[in-house]
């Protein structure tokens, strides 16, 4: 266990909302979380749980009519990341803290060359020479493995494939040994040969240059092979976190067991997957009480009226759910989630 | 890229003999003739008219003169005026410059402007300087040129009377001034003309390139630049601009054959003795060789700003290198 010193990334009650006109999509709300240097933390959810904004809200990159509300913290490296000023947070974005993004076939700038613009991040940041930067991007190129590289470097995003494009994200992203990486998504977009490449890749650059990792996916399986800590999102709050084994081990919140039901696995002989009955309700309409409710087979009255609060539940585990305070009701159903 | 632009020279060619040649038939339709002012002389006999029809060649049947006229083409005559008794050469020789003049100075101001000002307007829509300048850009886009031209004239000759309206150079200049006088000169004369046109050309710049910018912003790659700490100016500037900047190269293409139909009035109004003025002279006195001339040339001129902007975009965009 790392000691409270070690917290690189330290995120407080972060509630970012969208105001469209009457109404208020509360995305992200009051969502906590430590991430401390070197550990890689994975973040699941389905689509519309609230984990892109999460992560960009930690680089503050979230457009109008989007705001991360007053009363939230995110504390970086100390430093409170929410009172910097633009140009403050700019140093900050692809410097400490890099970012990268889930679609690589459109997350470069079609009309420059990769080199110049894994290039651009030295140039910003360090203040280096064209010629400099040139070679340090060169460097990276080799470094995420791409064949070649003082060669490729000239190459357009348009002649590269899509594994090959995050690579090359990922090279820009640690242009300037950031201490926390922020990957989105980072594989969801490519075949999954190449996707298990660039999550070797992801691994050993971590082990080799020692970042933090903030790993976002919907890929449970992903969150096993690579991450030591979870954090399970759902209607833009975590409804539960826990190291990776006693998750898969020991789920307690029921959004989480059904989501290791939907997961095939090897050797297993059911004819269908499980599924989570249901969709994520609109963040503008989040229902009463426990917001995964109309979706859980456990739901009773007192979910409906109280929201839960996160339940600690040993070995750093919690859930935000009402069966840990009230272990009686956990009891295997009858029939199988439909 | 060489095979591409030979297909592209051999399009072009094709655009200019097809509009020449319906050009040399219209113009034969139209009524009356050259020499008007001439053989209208009640004095002139029948015989006198026929000789010189028959000089020109006019009494030909249309055909024949029409095979004539793509024969001394094909040689590099463009044949003589006549109006001015001159080789159609010479007499463009002036006019020529003085026009590509015009049209470079107010595509130049023009597109300078347009695309500062849409670039400010884009990088913030919705603000009040789109706001303001927005609806001010429509308004002018919507101005006749002509009109535009007239209102200048009219402020700026007989209300404030601090630019010259009127020709290329003042005449009272000597020819041995110095040539930095000299130049000076001609800019203040172009000040007007080029001006009028150039804003125009910057309204309607402006709007394409307001909206091409607002078309990239919500591209992933600008998040990209912003979440690796490109500055916000940088953001705009650098990655954005250079890709909105595309379609205002292929606009750069299209407002060739604008500008030329726009220098024509521009021309007349601040006298401004280039093509267009010319080309208005020679229709009204039936002035064949050199109408048939005239359009040969802006013709040429509206297929090579075609090619170079198809070229400069292939330049700007790697997507569109051609092996």
């Amino acid at each position: 266990m790392t000691s409270p010193a070690d917290v690189l990334l330290r995120v407080t009650d972060l509630r970012t909302h969208f105001h469209l006109g009457g109404e208020v999509a509360r995305a992200v709300d009051g969502v906590s979380f430590d991430i401390h240097a070197g550990e890689t933390v994975g973040m699941v959810g389905e689509s519309g749980c609230g984990k892109s904004v999460t992560a960009l809200s930690l680089l503050r990159l979230v457009d109008p009519p989007g705001r991360i509300e007053p009363g939230s913290r995110i504390e970086f490296e100390g430093r409170d990341l929410l009172a910097l000023d633009n140009e403050g947070i700019r140093r900050i974005r692809g410097n400490r803290i890099a970012m990268v993004f889930q679609e690589p076939m459109t997350a470069l700038n079609p009309v420059f060359s990769i080199g110049d613009q894994v290039a651009e991040v030295a140039r910003v940041h360090a203040g280096a020479s064209r010629k400099a930067a040139w070679e340090r991007a060169v460097e990276m190129l080799n470094l995420v493995g791409i064949p070649d590289p003082r060669e490729r470097a000239k190459a357009y995003p348009h002649q590269l494939s899509g594994g090959m494009r995050q690579r090359v994200l990922i090279a820009m992203a640690l242009v300037m040994n950031p201490s926390l990486l922020i990957a989105d998504e980072p594989t969801t977009a490519l075949d999954v040969t190449i996707q298990a490449q660039i999550l070797e890749l992801l691994a050993s650059l971590q082990q080799k240059l020692g970042l933090a990792v903030l790993l976002i996916t919907h890929d449970l399986g992903v969150v096993a092979e690579v991450t030591s800590r979870v954090l399970v999102m759902y209607g833009g709050q975590v409804v539960e976190r826990a190291p990776v084994r006693e998750l898969f081990a020991n789920p307690r919140h029921p959004y989480t067991r059904g989501l290791l039901q939907a997961m095939p696995r090897l050797g297993d002989h059911r004819d269908r997957l499980a599924v989570i009955p249901g969709t994520v309700p609109p963040p503008t309409r989040w229902p009463s009480g426990c917001r995964f409710r109309d979706r859980c087979p456990y739901a009773w009255e007192r979910c409906a009226t109280e929201a839960p609060p996160e339940y600690p539940a040993g070995n750093g585990h919690g859930a935000r759910c009402h069966l840990v305070d009230e272990p009686a009701r956990d009891v295997a159903l009858a029939a199988p989630v439909a | 890229m060489a095979t591409w632009l030979v297909k592209r020279l051999a399009q072009g060619l094709v655009v200019i003999v097809l509009t020449t040649t319906i050009t040399f038939f219209l113009i034969h339709a139209a009524p009356g003739e050259p020499f008007a002012g001439l053989l209208d002389d009640p004095r002139t006999t029948q015989q006198m008219r026929d000789a010189h029809r028959a000089r020109y060649g006019l009494d030909r049947p249309l055909v024949v003169q029409y095979a004539r006229f793509v024969a001394s083409i094909g040689t590099g005559n463009l044949g003589e005026s006549f109006t001015y008794h001159r080789p159609v050469a010479d007499v463009l020789g002036d006019a020529i410059p003085r026009t590509l003049l015009l049209m470079g100075a107010a595509m130049l101001v023009g597109f300078a402007a347009g695309i500062a000002l849409g670039t400010a307007q884009g990088a913030r829509p919705g603000g009040w300087l789109d706001r303001i300048t927005g609806s001010m850009a429509v308004l002018v886009a919507s101005l006749p040129d002509f009109w535009l031209a007239l209102l200048a004239l009219l402020l700026f000759a007989a209300t404030w009377r601090i630019l010259p309206v009127s020709g290329f150079s003042d005449p009272t200049l000597s020819a041995s001034a110095p040539l930095v006088v000299r130049a000076g000169d001609v800019l203040r004369h172009l000040t007007l003309p080029a001006g009028t046109l150039g804003l125009l050309v910057a309204a309607i710049v402006s709007r394409y390139q307001r909206a091409a910018l607002i078309d990239v912003l919500p591209e992933p790659w600008l998040r990209t630049a912003r979440a690796k700490g490109v500055p916000r100016h940088a953001v705009i500037f650098r990655h954005a601009l250079r890709n909105a900047l595309l379609p205002t190269i292929t606009l750069g293409g299209l407002a060739v054959p604008a500008l030329l139909g726009g220098a024509v009035f521009v021309e007349v109004t601040f006298a401004w003795q280039g093509m267009g003025s010319l080309a208005v002279q020679a229709v009204g006195d039936r002035d064949y060789p050199l109408v048939l001339a005239i359009v040969l040339l802006s013709s040429a001129l509206v297929v090579a700003g075609a090619i170079v902007a198809d070229v400069v975009h292939a330049i700007a965009d790697p997507r569109q290198r051609h092996a």
